[in-house]
């Protein structure tokens, strides 16, 4: 079978970028999604038709853009099975990893506890618990990858044995090695070990599916515009009891029962967590990208990346001089491929398979410790999406043979 | 021929001047381009004012290898005093191809580091 997709004319049809650059082969999705034409209409046609502020006005007007805002959370919600009450809209996963680092993590980290995270966390899930651990005087600790780039169950109980551990922080896919951690498995034993445990799915969520109540963690964020969404909107699901006895992250409009002059109290889940005016029009369009994807079924996009990763791994390790990093079996990783080549830097290979309008990603990918430990300064990355087919690792193979060639490889 | 990859370029890419470690040495100094976690250091030996002997040491992409290389012999005998007066323009000439605005910072990285060694200035020259 060609594509998960046969039976659909063409999903890349959907995505009018392919319209307004003709030619392009975008292997970046990783970095971000491009956006199916109707995630654009929803946007627009909110601006257009249903725009003002939400939770204040009794005007008709007002009431069909809080309809549109807290249908658009319920979407979300059921779309990775969260309750709306525990999904709060953030800016970006960021933000929801600096929410918990922030509300949770200051109130319950001190002197003599430890926060693991793994070498394989992106710098958004690990930053914000190394300023927390340098702010609490406490320890921050790392679990390590294998050569296979995959975390060890064993190792990880050890950590927990150790007994300081009160959270711990992983990907459920790594946005480098594109390995898929035992989410679940990781959850269970941080929970009876009676640590907090927060996973970064802004790789997972357009990727795999994924359902956070079966997964079990404490807190689980990930971002819009990975997931065919805008910009400017990520989600952070969390465990209803101790988002109750958490303190606000930011404070302001919309998140208060009432104020006075000394004293305020604050408002019911999830608004407590939504400070000001939230992105409005991108929650709208975040959920017309669920229901997209929920229209070509996660199992269908899932099923589709991953041959097209088994295709391109397949490629790929034709290439004289290359390195693939991360698992060698596509059905252990998430739809990227970070490799490099000898002789050329990375960052010359995204330069050179440009020239043939391949969008490919050359960097450290903002995983430096993780760079350091696969004793690499950068790598290069091809990730996939619902619309990429084989012609266009096709068209990525062809350019790199022709960038070897210019540097006389 | 390519525009970017020119042979001379690929030529100092592949076998850069002055680099390694240069011991003993007055003055160094190490920077990083944050866009691609490149690394790029310089050992300076300083006599009479000037600069001696050089050594550049760390990994990066063809552009910033190429661009610390050709650089490298300019440097060689040049006056501290002149070294504070070179910005972005002294460099991106010297390279003689043309640097896209994302490349930038790959070809100016080794002046960054030479002139935060010579003149404690960690900016990226303007």
């Amino acid at each position: 079978m060609h594509s998960a997709f046969a039976d659909r004319a063409s999903v890349r049809g959907d995505f009018p970028i392919f319209a307004a650059h003709p030619g392009l082969v975008y292997l970046d999705s990783g970095a971000t999604s491009q956006k199916p034409q109707a995630v654009i209409d929803a946007l627009a046609e909110h601006l257009r038709s249903h725009n003002a502020n939400i939770h204040r006005g009794v005007y008709a007007l007002a009431q069909e853009a809080d309809a549109a805002y807290d249908g658009a959370r319920e979407k979300v919600a059921a779309f990775v099975g969260a309750e709306p009450r525990t999904t709060i809209f953030t800016k970006n996963v960021t933000e929801a990893i600096n929410l918990v680092a922030y509300a949770w993590g200051r109130a319950n980290i001190g002197p003599g506890d430890a926060v693991l995270i793994t070498q394989m966390e992106h710098h958004a899930n690990l930053v914000p618990w190394q300023v927390l651990c340098r702010e609490r005087s406490a320890e921050l600790r790392y679990l390590e990858v294998d050569e296979r780039g995959e975390l060890s169950l064993p190792a990880l109980e050890r950590e927990l044995a150790r007994d300081d551990v009160k959270l711990v922080a992983f990907a459920h896919i790594s946005n480098v090695l594109g390995t898929i951690n035992p989410v679940a498995e990781m959850a269970a034993r941080i929970r009876a070990a009676g640590a907090v445990s927060v996973i970064d799915g802004a790789q997972a969520v357009p990727q795999i599916p994924v359902d956070v109540a079966a997964i079990g963690a404490d807190f689980y964020g990930w971002t819009g515009h990975k997931a065919l969404g805008p910009t400017g909107i990520g989600v952070l699901h969390g465990n209803a009891e101790l988002l109750e006895r958490m303190e606000p992250f930011l404070t302001g409009g919309d998140m208060i029962a009432s104020v006075d002059l000394q004293t305020v109290s604050w408002n019911e889940l999830p608004y407590k967590f939504e400070a000001g005016t939230p992105p409005i029009a991108e929650a709208v369009g975040l959920g017309a990208a669920v229901d997209y994807l929920s229209g070509l079924g996660m199992e269908r996009v899932r099923a589709h990346e991953q041959a097209l990763t088994a295709y391109m791994l397949d490629a790929l390790a034709g290439v004289p001089g290359m390195r693939v990093v991360g698992p060698p079996e596509a059905e252990r990783r998430g739809g990227l491929v970070s490799f490099t080549i000898e002789g050329i830097h990375p960052h010359d290979i995204a330069e050179l398979v440009n020239r043939a309008g391949v969008c490919i990603r050359a960097g450290h990918h903002c995983a430096q410790p993780l760079m350091r430990c696969l004793g690499v300064g950068a790598t290069a990355r091809a990730s996939v999406g619902v619309y990429n087919e084989r012609a266009d690792v096709d068209a990525l193979l062809a350019a790199l043979q022709s960038g070897r060639e210019v540097f006389g490889l | 021929m390519d525009d970017l990859y020119r042979d001379y370029i690929l030529e100092h890419y592949k076998r850069p001047r002055n680099f390694g470690e240069l011991d003993p040495h007055d003055l160094e100094a190490l920077e990083h381009n944050p866009l691609c976690g490149d690394e790029l250091g310089v050992h300076i030996r300083v006599k009479d004012e000037r600069i001696e002997d050089l050594r550049f040491h760390g990994h990066g992409c063809a552009i910033s290898q190429a661009s610390a290389s050709i650089a490298s012999e300019e440097l060689k005998g040049m006056a501290l005093a002149d070294v504070h007066e070179l910005g972005a323009d002294w460099m991106i000439e010297l390279l003689g191809i043309p640097v896209s605005a994302t490349r930038r910072k790959c070809a100016l990285l080794n002046l960054k580091v030479v002139r935060g060694a010579v003149t404690g200035d960690h900016a990226w020259p303007a």
